[in-house]
């Protein structure tokens, strides 16, 4: 078995040198009625070309968003990742390293955690950032327990422009803990109002930028309105490439940003994983979740970087520590902040506005199609349209044509007759003007 | 020190010395060639972004020189033995790396229409499936992110079920031996949390156990193997107490390695477990994840396990994601998506790699090798608790006593030997832990060496040679670092310094 190193010969030194006669010596703990005595049911050990091909065959009966004309958004992106991003991420050093606990051998991943939480402090407008987070959906309710610390308030007001799982995570991760959640209705429209159901009780409102129907909004003014009751504003931000081009969080008073960072050097994965990140006020950095990384000095006076303010966390603080997280995203953030180092200033600007030209066109080109709206007035590479059908039957239509052209907002918010028309539709760099022609060639047909 | 290999570069040799990307800035440079993005107005309504955000420009070989550079900062489990108790720090093979990234795997939209889908979906299924069979238990989730992650789900899996039968409960026990995790995801699900005493043999204290079990206790989550690198021999009766009780069983999964295969935790009495694919099945640690923590499940607590759930139907398989669609009364959704897919592609890989036959062996090497190390070494360390060990091997820091060495810097001196430390410190339980776990995919060779490097060091710290462990490790990128200003003054974020600032 070509990952066990031992022999039959080491085996029974080892044993001789424990002085027991055989290995089941060694599990006398384990109480009789649990010991087994034979393998369990399943099948035995395989070659690498046997389970290559075993995966092959799960692989080929899937259709794969990467091979085909892919308008699917909705809180993950199928962005162009450079070839450099997954060389560097599978360096053994990187791969395979734990946690940074000793900083002396582990400078290599604290130097990148810091470039990373600089990295993201600059994108959100944001003061300081965590080294990671499990997703966007979980930073989200890691913000909400965050707030409700920082107020000590057990009110939240969720906008319904917030992503449906974003919503549902941090109902469920929060409801043992007695917060009481008010969840707007589906905002499709956009222009709700959600400052007028702040008031002293509140920890936090949360909303999302571009909001899940793709709008965008200035929410200077409910920051302010959130300030003004002793609230936080929480924003959430599922396409991080979004801020190349949109006005950050921090320039609109927000006060905790919750990042899915997927789109940046990581793939679909079908969901999973990917990275979330908290980024926040400095005045709130003690009630921050998760892992810090900073700078400091050795013994012979060089800059490093070690783990830090680690009394927030559950291996000192056990049950009084900010959150129960321990591993993170650590590899999701590498891939994240080389792809935004190879990018850079200019790169990442670029790249925003080429999502949102590209977005543009296909909207203009919708827009001409008979039975379809654009619902938004504002988008950045993503946008609701309002069509004369189920928008879940017209998705399997062009399925069938082997076109995957967008999210049903019914996949997400079932059971609400209002909503089953409308689709949302994502365009990134990587659609190509054939992509373009292939959808509305094939919603032409199908509608 | 005078130092006689200074160099200009502050380089030595192959060791070499990286600033951060913000020091390196060419403003305009760009890694990546994107096209124009073309005329035409845009959709912003006014709320683009005005101003620099101060991001600097590399080409592309600047920044692989850069992280590569970083990488050689690092040392991995491909770099050499990392026995980090209760981290099980195994070989990560490439092959699951490979087949991650098959586009038709890696490449898939979650929310593509599932009739595209259903190669994942059987996989996902055939992931839960192995994972049922090897912990002997009915159901299982898949959505938790990590170990942390699957004990906050599990407790809520558990308080939900409370709940739902009218049982409102107040309180979690937790062995003092505990990961922190364990209080933590307690807290985190509003108990209020208890704290066993171990006995003398290291585990935990039945009597006092029975006497805190009470009808406000919710669940006891106990680790077994337990962190000291032993069996819970009493674990049925302690079992029997918690379901007489009518609390739940909650065990921390995160030390599986020690007995996947070869026992089912379904045969103990468990009812809700963990398991940390990035420790016994392989998934890579990455520098502190991903990772992926499915919990399984015993039939009580089956209806009301979170969303979303793969069902086999017919020949084929269905995505429940909704509370409306599904039979039973799930929790809710604990994360976005489908859970770690990724990482289910790689376990699964590993799985089926090993087969029942080679996991058992996994198990009985990684328990032969802790062993091993503890028959070496226990005349030489000493050892609190009676063998045998399970995967791990635990020992105190007496045989350090009036030496003026610490347990940190007899790590801090193995750092210059080429290995990685044990786990220090913790568990809570003996003083000056030392918590060493080789695993299974470590050989003979390596763990003689590490035995004979072990040996002289503490050799040394008996002749009275502390300078060599309060100067260590010397060899280092860097030597030991200054925690205490790192934590008086947070410097989180690079800012440019004052000078340049001003231009």
């Amino acid at each position: 078995m070509r990952y066990l190193p031992l022999t039959d010969g080491d085996r029974r030194e080892m044993l001789a040198a424990i002085g027991v006669g055989s290995v089941d010596d060694l599990f006398v703990d384990v109480p009789q009625e649990a010991r087994r005595d034979r393998p369990v049911e399943l099948p035995e050990h395989l070659g690498e070309m046997e389970v290559e091909h075993a995966f092959a065959a799960m692989a080929a009966r899937n259709l794969s968003a990467a091979d085909v004309p892919s308008f699917l958004g909705a809180g993950a992106y199928g962005h162009h990742v450079p070839a450099a991003v997954d060389h560097l991420i599978q360096r053994g050093e990187f791969l395979t390293s734990y946690t940074p606990y000793q900083p002396e051998v582990s400078q290599g991943t604290l130097a990148y955690l810091f470039e990373f939480q600089t990295q993201v402090a600059l994108i959100t407008g944001m003061e300081v950032a965590n080294a990671s987070l499990y997703d966007g959906a979980t930073a989200c309710a890691e913000a909400v327990t965050m707030a409700a610390r920082i107020t000590k308030r057990k009110k939240v007001v969720l906008s319904g422009g917030l992503h449906p799982h974003y919503r549902e995570v941090t109902e469920t991760m929060t409801r043992f803990l007695g917060i009481e959640m008010a969840a707007a209705e589906p905002d499709w429209r956009g222009g709700e109002d959600l400052a007028s159901g702040v008031d002293d009780g509140t920890a936090c409102v949360v909303v999302q930028n571009p909001a899940f129907f793709g709008h965008l909004t200035d929410f200077t003014p409910l920051a302010d309105a959130c300030h003004a009751a002793g609230a936080l504003l929480v924003v959430v931000v599922t396409e991080v490439v979004s801020l190349g081009a949109v006005r950050p969080p921090g320039e609109m008073g927000a006060d905790i940003v919750a990042v899915e960072g997927q789109s940046l050097g990581n793939a679909l994965n079908f969901g999973g994983p990917t990275v979330g990140v908290l980024a926040a006020r400095q005045k709130h950095l003690r009630q921050m979740p998760g892992r810090l990384v900073g700078e400091t000095t050795d013994v012979d006076g060089r800059r490093g970087f070690v783990l830090t303010l680690s009394t927030r966390e559950q291996h000192i603080r056990r049950e009084k520590a900010t959150s129960n997280i321990c591993t993170n995203a650590g590899l999701c953030a590498l891939a994240f902040t080389i792809h935004l180092t190879l990018l850079g200033e200019v790169g990442f600007a670029r790249l925003a506005a080429l999502n949102h030209a590209r977005a543009v066109r296909l909207a203009d080109r919708l827009a001409g199609i008979d039975g379809i709206d654009v619902v938004n007035d504002t988008f950045f590479n993503e946008f609701t349209v309002r069509l004369p059908k189920p928008a879940l039957a017209v998705v399997d239509a062009l399925a069938d044509r082997k076109i995957l052209g967008g999210v049903p907002v019914a996949r997400l918010i079932p059971g609400r007759a209002e909503l089953e028309p409308l689709l949302l539709v994502a365009v990134t760099e990587a659609n190509t003007e054939a992509h373009i022609d292939a959808l509305t060639a094939a919603l032409r047909e199908v509608l | 020190m005078a130092d006689v290999d200074a160099t200009l570069t502050g380089n030595r040799g192959l060791a070499l010395e990286e600033a951060v990307i913000f020091e390196q800035d060419s403003p305009g440079l760009s890694g990546v060639d994107l096209p124009e993005p073309g005329p035409g107005n845009d959709r912003l309504g006014g709320l683009g972004r005005t101003g620099a955000i101060g991001l600097p420009g590399l080409s592309e070989p600047q920044v692989v020189r850069h992280y590569l550079r970083l990488s050689r900062m690092n040392y991995g489990i491909d770099s050499g033995l990392y026995p980090l108790g209760s981290c099980t720090m195994k070989y990560n093979p490439r092959l699951n790396e490979r087949l991650a990234r098959l586009p038709g795997l890696g490449g898939l939209h979650p929310l593509q229409p599932t009739s595209t889908v259903h190669g994942a979906l059987e996989l996902i299924d055939t992931c839960a499936h192995w994972l049922k069979v090897l912990t002997g238990m009915p159901g299982i989730t898949m959505a938790p992110a990590a170990g942390a992650h699957g004990e906050l789900v599990g407790l809520m899996t558990i308080r939900a079920a409370l709940e739902a039968r009218g049982d409102a409960r107040k309180r979690v026990l937790v062995p003092e031996s505990a990961h922190g995790t364990n209080p933590a995801s307690a807290h985190a699900c509003g108990y209020a949390v208890e704290t066993i005493a171990a006995n003398v043999r290291g585990r935990v204290d039945v009597g006092a156990l029975k006497a805190k079990l009470d009808v406000d206790v919710a669940a006891i989550m106990l680790t077994n193997p337990n962190t000291c690198g032993l069996f819970e021999t009493d674990i049925i009766e302690i079992a029997d107490a918690v379901h007489d009780a009518g609390a739940f069983f909650y065990c921390d999964g995160a030390n599986f390695n020690a007995i996947v295969g070869r026992v089912r935790p379904g045969d103990l009495g468990i009812d809700c477990m963990h398991l940390n694919l990035h420790k016994t099945f392989s998934t890579p640690h990455g520098g502190g994840g991903p990772g992926s923590g499915p919990v399984v499940l015993s039939a009580p607590l089956v209806p009301y396990a979170p969303l979303p759930v793969v069902e086999r139907r017919g020949d084929g398989f269905a995505l429940v994601e909704h509370a409306g669609d599904s039979s039973a009364h799930p929790l809710g959704r604990v994360k976005g998506f489908h859970g770690q897919f990724g990482m289910f592609v790689r376990a699964l890989a590993y799985m089926m790699s090993l087969g029942s036959d080679g996991l058992k062996q996994v198990a009985e090497d990684a328990v032969l090798n802790a062993n091993y190390l503890l028959a070496c070494l226990k005349d030489t360390l000493s050892v609190p608790f009676e063998g045998p060990c399970m995967h791990e091997v635990l020992f105190d820091d007496s045989f350090l006593k009036d030496t003026g060495v610490t347990t940190l810097d007899f790590a801090k001196a193995m750092i210059d030997e080429g290995f990685h430390p044990m786990t220090m410190y913790f568990p809570l339980v003996v003083h000056g832990a030392l918590l060493m776990e080789p695993t299974e995919t470590e050989s003979k060779a390596t763990l003689d060496q590490f035995i004979r490097t072990v040996k002289g060091l503490a050799e040394r710290a008996r002749a009275g040679d502390a300078r060599h462990f309060k100067e260590a490790p010397r060899l280092t990128p860097r030597r030991r670092l200054d925690e205490t200003a790192a934590a008086r003054n947070p410097v989180l974020v690079w800012r440019p310094p004052p000078a340049q600032a001003a231009e």
